[in-house]
């Protein structure tokens, strides 16, 4: 009982305020990248690479929202990246191009989805819930491989990125930023919102001991599907952005090894920071993109073959860099920082 | 037509169902005595299906290939436990699934590195190349009925030595409770690596005997692994005899219902409906069957008693 009080009488200890100017200069440097862009002269590949990173942010803030707050493991989080996105492909190809459409049916379905999966998944705890939602994510893969008429395993090429309103103005790259930046931004502070109410405050209470939750009038279930409902509709979200900016939908986008990925994205920025999320899924996308680069520059002193073959081969080396993070740093780039900050 | 098609497919997914089961025995031990979620299993029968084909390539026989291969195997499972699993028992699930998660991409893109990314294939041994009558003008290839008959042949095996046998029930006594069996003096470390070099050593069999059969490619074990874990959850997390009932399931289930779901789903809606709905729900019908049993039965089948 003192704990559950101390929790909720002081949410934020002194050293909290200082990591909370992370988030201002994170998001600060989000907006104030496409003028940097715009001065690189690479800027397409700036801007589209940077888009990426927030829309995977999106995907792992959302899923640091049960995860870290919950400690509910969903392994099959990107099955709501295929629902946002398929929704988007196939009412594109029924000629509704409209995001004032798309975008409410996309969440309808997420949240249909996730109610559903949900409530059964829920039933079940630790290891069977990793295998279960696993599960529910194998069978909307298999789904979309036998969608035919969407271009089956193959997936479909959009005709266009989604309308504003019967604007087309999404076509700019740079307003998709913005859009992608609105989203994440609302996101965010959404989930601020939650995990700092009485609602976010039971989320954690039952994540630390649900019986004691129970114990006192709560019904951890409840709470636990509402938030995986919320959760799978943000992820629905980012899927959504994720078929616009590549104009392409398919089945890869919900495969297992996804899922994967966004509970490592989570991993590496900290469990149950929020901002975190966004961090690791930044570090992620980034080392993804440039470690062949810096394969390929420090293996000079190798033959060109040998060199050829590891640049190739560059998840050789982020495998062990994987294993090393989960063996090394315990609680991720935000552990790192706090560790830091307290000298 | 029908009857002889049943038949086929019954045989296929016995087949299956007994080499998901190789690969799901020693994931269940591993996951039922030391708690421990090993991603990493699927790309044991990746490693056993690339070590036969280079080893009967260079001998130039299959059964000395395998009697090469599957030392090799075992090794590599051990090599893997003493660098890097034994220091993950500790830790949470989820550190776990990652750093399994990191094991598969490191051998994936390391098979591609060593043997390159083009598909090998193994020649069928020719003792068992061919095909028998086994009903009237009903060919089946006999390397399939070996494999049937070596998966029938490993369950029984393992049968005994999990019931009859010392380590057995040791193995037996740690899914039930770890901490006890170690206080009374059994060294659970070298426990933990007998059990966990040995289902090494079962997922690189399985993936030797599919050699000849299937196309030795990277990430040929990444859907099997999954398929693996639907197999153990099912049968209960631990328990051998639910994994063996789980995988002939699966096997069954997934095989049949691929080749029968349009013809069943003729019945109730027009053939060119039932054909695109039956290919649709066919691969999703063991996940759904996974959700169905999870949801009467949130422990699987056959839960081990705690």
């Amino acid at each position: 009982m003192t704990e559950l009080t101390g929790t909720q009488t002081a949410p934020a200890p002194s050293p909290g305020m200082r990591i909370d100017i992370i988030p201002v200069i994170l998001f600060a440097a989000f907006a104030a990248a496409p003028l940097l862009a715009s001065a690189s002269g690479a800027e397409g590949y700036v801007l589209s690479l940077l888009t990426r990173v927030m829309i995977f942010g999106l995907a792992a803030l959302s899923l640091d929202l049960i995860l870290g707050y919950g400690a509910l493991v969903s392994f099959g989080h990107a099955a709501f990246l295929g629902i946002g996105a398929y929704a988007v492909g196939i009412l594109a190809s029924h000629g509704v191009e409209d995001a004032l459409i798309q975008i409410p049916v996309a969440l309808a379905a997420s949240a249909l989805f996730a109610l559903v999966t949900g409530a059964i998944s829920l039933r079940t705890k630790g290891v069977y819930f990793i295998m279960i939602t696993l599960a529910f994510a194998q069978m909307l893969f298999f789904l979309a491989t036998s969608l035919a008429p969407y271009g089956g395993d193959d997936g479909m090429t959009l005709p266009t990125r989604s309308l504003v309103a019967g604007a087309g103005f999404l076509e700019n790259d740079y307003a998709f930023y913005a859009a992608t930046l609105l989203c994440l931004t609302g996101g965010y502070l959404l989930s601020r919102a939650i995990v700092t109410s009485r609602f976010g405050r039971v989320l954690r209470g039952t994540k630390e001991n649900a019986v004691r939750m129970e114990a006192i009038g709560f019904q951890p279930f409840r709470f636990q599907l509402a938030a995986y409902v919320i959760s799978g509709m943000m992820a629905g979200l980012a899927g959504c952005l994720m078929a616009n900016q590549a104009e392409f939908i398919s089945p890869a986008f919900m495969t297992w090894q996804r899922s994967g990925e966004l509970i490592f994205m989570v991993v590496l920025g900290g469990l149950g920071s929020l901002h975190g999320a966004i961090i690791g899924a930044a570090a992620f996308l980034l080392l993804e993109e440039f470690l062949p680069e810096l394969l390929h520059a420090g293996s000079f002193f190798l033959n060109d073959d040998v060199r050829w073959r590891l640049t190739e081969n560059w998840q050789m080396v982020f495998g062990p860099i994987l294993i090393l993070i989960v063996l090394f740093a315990r609680g991720g780039i935000m552990g790192i920082l706090r560790r830091g900050s307290h000298g | 037509m029908t009857a002889t098609l049943l038949l086929i497919q019954t045989l296929n997914g016995l087949q299956f169902g007994l080499i998901l089961f190789l690969i799901a025995a020693g994931l269940t031990l591993v996951f039922g005595v030391m708690d421990f979620i090993n991603l990493a299993h699927g790309v044991q029968y990746m490693i056993g299906a690339y070590l036969i084909a280079a080893f009967s390539a260079w001998t130039g026989g299959f059964g000395w290939g395998l009697a090469l291969a599957l030392p090799t195997a075992l090794a590599f499972g051990l090599l893997l436990e003493v660098l890097i699993f034994r220091h993950l028992y500790e830790r949470d699930h989820l550190d776990q699934v990652l750093a399994t998660f990191g094991v598969i991409l490191f051998l994936n893109q390391g098979v591609k590195f060593v043997w390159g990314a083009a598909p090998l294939s193994v020649p069928v041994p020719e003792i068992l190349s061919g095909s028998v009558e086994i009903a009237d003008g009903l060919l089946y290839p006999v390397y399939r009925l070996a494999i049937i008959a070596a998966g029938l042949l490993v369950a029984a095996l393992l049968y005994v030595l999990v019931n009859y046998t010392r380590v057995g029930m040791l193995v037996r006594a740690g899914a039930t409770n770890p901490q006890m069996v170690s206080a009374l003096g059994v060294n659970i470390k070298r426990l933990f690596m007998i059990v966990f070099g040995f289902g090494a050593m079962l997922a690189g069999f399985a993936g030797a005997m599919v050699a000849p059969i299937l196309s030795v490619q990277p990430g040929m074990g990444d859907n099997i692994l999954i398929l693996a874990f639907v197999v153990i959850v099912i049968g209960g997390i631990g328990s051998i005899r639910g994994a063996f009932l789980a995988a002939l399931l699966i096997g069954l289930v997934d095989t049949i219902g691929r080749s029968f779901a349009p013809n069943l789903l003729r019945l109730v809606l027009d053939p060119s409906a039932a054909s695109q709905t039956g290919r649709a729900i066919a691969p999703m019908l063991i996940y759904i069957f996974m959700a169905a049993v999870l949801f009467f039965r949130p422990a699987g089948l056959f839960p081990v008693k705690r």
